[in-house]
């Protein structure tokens, strides 16, 4: 199996190449076209903001190279949003793979923003093992994708929000299943493990 | 969540087969500061944070000696996932503005050692060796307004007393700040622990020595939480 991790200005693909070394997946880091279109399997990972990021997959055209996609595609929080057709972000417009926007968490009393630390996934279906529902995952974000046709999963945090969803051959999750222990290495070996 | 337990791996053995432990054992964060970095003026070594990374999957903290740009730069690479900043940032407090506008400030943890003084919580710096001007709540409030994201306070007081954690001013920065606390020197007994949680208002405690010499044990640690009302992964 081929497993290409998108290569672009955002942080934290060292943690998902730690992550799939550990459980025996080799991969390549890329942002060659032919090679992501060839992959069994891609990752679309990222940490940062939203608007540098879209502005850099649009000038080298990674956008069209993902947008193209027919193989199971992940996308990671900050890669999630990016799927979606629009982020508050600095006002950005996305892939549009998803239909949904993305919007800031208001904050409140008790709960802060930055969204950071482990949280409880509800409500799991599709693609994501059985057992993880009310399972702890590790979160670190400010941007929320709200509940929509397409989420397979639901944490609560100020507000119910999608943190996983599906369409096609399109996966994306909001937490970091690269640092989420033995749970997050059981989505992602689920996500490898995809036909 | 509440009842978030950070370990500090500096202190016994090998880390990176320590810190693969923990995170077995269902250690919600890792920390690895090397206290002499700053003293010796040496760097944290990027190799050894990159091993520990490799091998763990739970979020992974590394602070000692970091005093520019480029040294966070490194330790990214490296697969850290945030960074703790301590004596540079009071010398040159600016440093937070610039990381947490390169990084984000979810990436940079304010540490901040003091000890009281009279009536005056103290700032202290280079592994709590030298007194600074700066006191605890005023300099926990400016590291929060420049943009840290979390500040990981140790009370030098209790460090090393096992006698609890300084629940006084935990919860006094609990009052004051809108972003993370994480209770740091003097947990001995896994009440300790409950009360920096209800009591201090914190929001994890860190401890080291005591999951090193396996006094306490991280599962039945996060157990007896979950049974007192604390959220806890298990």
């Amino acid at each position: 199996m081929k497993v290409a991790v998108i290569k672009y200005n955002a942080g934290n693909i060292r943690s998902v190449a730690f992550a799939l070394e550990r459980l025996a997946i080799v991969y390549s880091i890329t942002d060659n076209p032919e090679e992501i279109r060839s992959a069994d399997k891609v990752i679309f990972p990222g940490v940062g903001e939203a608007s540098s990021t879209m502005k850099y997959l649009v000038d080298t055209r990674l956008d069209d190279v993902i947008r193209s996609l027919t193989q199971p595609v992940l996308g990671i929080c900050l890669g999630m949003q990016l799927m979606c057709k629009h982020s508050d972000e600095n006002n950005t417009p996305c892939l549009g793979i998803f239909e949904e926007k993305v919007t800031l968490f208001q904050p409140t009393h008790n709960e802060k923003v930055p969204h950071m630390g482990w949280n409880s996934l509800g409500l799991t279906k599709g693609w994501l093992p059985e057992d993880i529902n009310e399972q702890f995952v590790y979160f670190v974000h400010s941007y929320f994708v709200p509940v929509n046709q397409y989420t397979s999963a639901i944490t609560n945090y100020i507000q119910p929000f999608s943190s996983a969803m599906r369409k096609n051959n399109f996966f994306a999750v909001q937490f970091h299943p690269e640092k989420s222990a033995k749970v997050g290495e059981k989505i992602l070996t689920s996500f490898l493990s995809l036909g | 969540m509440k009842g978030v337990n950070f370990v500090n791996i500096r202190d016994a053995g090998d880390p990176v087969e320590l810190g693969a432990a923990y995170a077995e054992q269902a250690a919600d964060e890792l920390v690895f500061l090397d206290i002499s970095a700053t003293n010796e003026k040496r760097k944290t070594l990027a190799h050894l944070v990159k091993e520990i990374a490799a091998h763990v999957n739970i979020p992974f903290t590394v602070g000692g000696g970091i005093s520019s740009i480029a040294d966070v730069e490194a330790l990214l690479e490296a697969g850290a996932d945030k960074v703790s900043i301590n004596s540079a940032a009071v010398k040159n407090p600016i440093l937070i503005d610039q990381l947490a506008k390169a990084f984000g400030s979810q990436f940079v943890v304010l540490a901040i050692d003091a000890r009281k003084i009279g009536n005056q919580w103290t700032v202290h710096t280079h592994g709590g060796s030298q007194p600074t001007e700066k006191k605890l709540f005023s300099w926990a409030k400016e590291g929060q307004d420049r943009g840290a994201g979390e500040i990981l306070f140790t009370s030098m007081d209790h460090d090393g007393t096992k006698a609890g954690f300084a629940l006084d001013p935990l919860s006094k920065l609990n009052e004051l700040l809108t972003i993370p606390v994480i209770a740091s020197g003097g947990a001995g007994r896994k009440e300790d622990f409950l009360e920096a949680f209800v009591v201090g208002k914190a929001d994890a405690a860190l401890a080291a020595t005591l999951f090193h010499f396996g006094e306490i044990k991280i599962p039945d640690l996060k157990n007896y939480l979950k049974n007192n009302g604390v959220p806890a992964r298990i």
